[in-house]
């Protein structure tokens, strides 16, 4: 069975309207993250990732235009969406409180002239949360004595279990991690992901947004690609990482040193002047007359599958948004060739 | 050759490299791996002539630096480029893009036509090239980084991390570059990275990959703890 939705992002549209063009930073988004799971949104730096997670937050400036829908739901009939909900509800009940944001560079994110102690009572005390401190700080893997420390006393992995700490100081449904393993280096990137699967294990919902696959391929359940503004692909991790039916996840992970080191041929269009059809299309070697229409996200069609063959359940669906995806496992005659 | 014998690098009383020696042969890859904090962008701040060392020198072709100041002299300098980890700490955010990668020519007071070309064979269209740094990708930046640090035509290049904010297709994308570069020019680079599975892929078959250990490790080659391995 399925674990209920906690996050239902549905035609979500962010629009910046600049005074001689408009940015389409994120373009009809929809996905969901499940109770339990770890969704990672990965993708080339620009694409609109970023975005996407302000736009989860609120946190975006005032010259964009949110449009479609985000609902953040506890599963028992408590349930918010993030695109219309006013700002003091955001405030008061949703960051922190129902989504817990692991951030970029967590040395930085705190605060230097006070301990992290002082700053985990502080979130504990304004969320309302009575637990100590030090039992947040002991799950996420701090002695006591580490808390009294200022950031610039903290290694990197320790700020990192700070951050970790802070984020669950509210007990939140849904954490959101935004390039949390940007410079860092691999044993810590390894610890950073263990933390987030053991977040998932515990029966909150993961969105990891990364540009680093690897880190992707240690935590994931699922995995979504974004390309140029729109979400173009989801997978389970096994099955896209195998062999991602959509050609732009297939480019991605040919480019790894581990496989072809090759990197996509040309370059992603500019968010200000996106094409009409399939915005991959002049990077793409399987294009064709119908990839000038827009391609929906949906499910490809399947070859017959073979006989006594179980049927792919629905956790394992794969959706791309191409009118030429991939057969399951072209890639692998792809590395042979 | 480029060369470091017996560096030692100090902040205040904490030493972060204990008498490392390293070399890097025009022409080939160098390899340089190590964990966060080991001293690595250090050693490379040292052998781009950025960061006067404690103690130890360093060679360019043969010749020691000397005279150093904080750095060395700038007609030295040029023969080495450097390139960071991140795009957005190494320009100057009043810049467009096209001020960006022209900079090392106007320094040195040479015609300002080459730097165009050098940022369009970065894929950098003209369009980009009038945007300021805020106004572009970390992968944007990063090309015209590169095409900046290739401007002088430089003996040597240092690429610290160059690719750790990056995805893959960037990252495939800039190390080709650099490899097209130094075949074409028979410049020495010198990889830097903490993802050893990316030196092994860019170090091609035969060439020398380092190891820097903690400096508490003890004094050595470029190999504190791990050793230098070859590419086989």
């Amino acid at each position: 069975m399925t674990a209920p939705s906690r996050l239902r992002v549905d035609g979500l549209t962010v629009r910046f309207r600049l005074s001689d063009a408009t940015v389409q930073a994120v373009t009809d988004a929809r996905f969901e993250v499940r109770q339990g799971e770890c969704l990672a949104l990965v993708g080339e730096s620009g694409c609109g990732k970023s975005v996407m997670a302000h736009a989860l937050l609120g946190l975006l400036p005032g010259n964009a235009e949110v449009t479609g829908s985000a609902w953040l739901e506890s599963g028992d009939g408590d349930a918010v969406d993030l695109v219309a909900a006013p700002e003091e509800v955001l405030a008061r009940s949703v960051r922190g409180r129902r989504i817990g944001l692991v951030p970029q560079s967590p040395a930085t994110h705190l605060t230097p002239v006070r301990t992290a102690r002082s700053q985990l009572e502080e979130a504990l005390r304004e969320l309302g949360n009575p637990a100590s401190a030090d039992d947040l700080a002991a799950r996420a893997g701090l002695s006591p004595a580490d808390l009294d420390r200022y950031p610039h006393e903290l290694s990197g992995g320790m700020a990192q279990r700070v951050a970790n700490a802070l984020a669950v100081a509210g007990d939140p449904w849904l954490i959101l991690a935004d390039e949390p393993t940007s410079g860092l280096d691999r044993p810590l990137v390894d610890a950073t992901m263990a933390e987030l699967r053991r977040l998932a294990d515990d029966g909150r919902a993961v969105l990891l947004i990364t540009h680093d696959l690897r880190a992707a391929e240690r935590v994931a359940d699922r995995v979504a690609v974004m390309y140029a503004s729109r979400v173009v692909s989801v997978a389970p991790a096994a099955a896209f990482f195998a062999g991602p039916r959509h050609p732009y996840a297939a480019g991605l992970l040919d480019a790894l040193p581990s496989r072809r080191f090759t990197p996509i041929p040309g370059r992603p269009p500019e968010l200000t002047r996106l094409p009409g059809g399939c915005a991959f299309l002049p990077r793409c070697d399987r294009a064709s007359a119908a990839c000038e229409r827009v391609p929906e996200l949906a499910e490809p069609p399947e070859p017959a599958a073979p006989q006594g063959a179980a049927p792919v359940s629905p956790a394992d669906r794969q959706e791309v948004a191409c009118h030429h995806p991939l057969k399951p496992l072209e890639l692998d005659r792809n590395v042979a060739r | 050759m480029l060369r470091a014998d017996g560096l030692t690098v100090a902040y205040d009383r904490h030493r972060v490299l204990d008498r490392v020696t390293i070399s890097v042969p025009p022409g080939e890859v160098t390899g340089l791996a190590g964990p966060s904090g080991c001293g690595k962008s250090s050693l490379a701040r040292v052998l781009a002539l950025l960061l006067r060392p404690a103690a130890g020198t360093v060679g360019v072709d043969g010749e020691e630096i000397r005279r150093w100041r904080h750095r060395a002299a700038p007609a030295l300098r040029t023969k080495i480029a450097l390139i960071f980890q991140q795009p957005r700490l190494a320009v100057d955010p009043r810049f467009t893009l096209l001020d960006v990668v022209a900079e090392p020519l106007r320094v040195a007071r040479r015609p300002l036509d080459r730097a165009e070309r050098l940022a369009e064979e970065m894929g950098l269209t003209p369009d980009l090239l009038t945007r300021r740094p805020h106004e572009v990708s970390d992968g944007q930046l990063q090309r015209a980084c590169v095409a900046r640090a290739l401007t002088l035509r430089p003996r040597y290049v240092i690429c610290d991390e160059m690719t750790t904010m990056l995805d893959a297709s960037t990252q495939a994308l800039l190390v080709a570059r650099l490899e097209e570069y130094r075949r074409e020019s028979g410049a020495g680079v010198l990889a830097i990275s903490h993802d050893t599975e990316l030196l092994d892929r860019w170090c091609g078959p035969g060439a020398t990959v380092h190891r820097l250990g903690p400096a508490e490790a003890g004094p050595g080659q470029a190999d504190g703890t791990g050793g230098t391995w070859t590419r086989t």
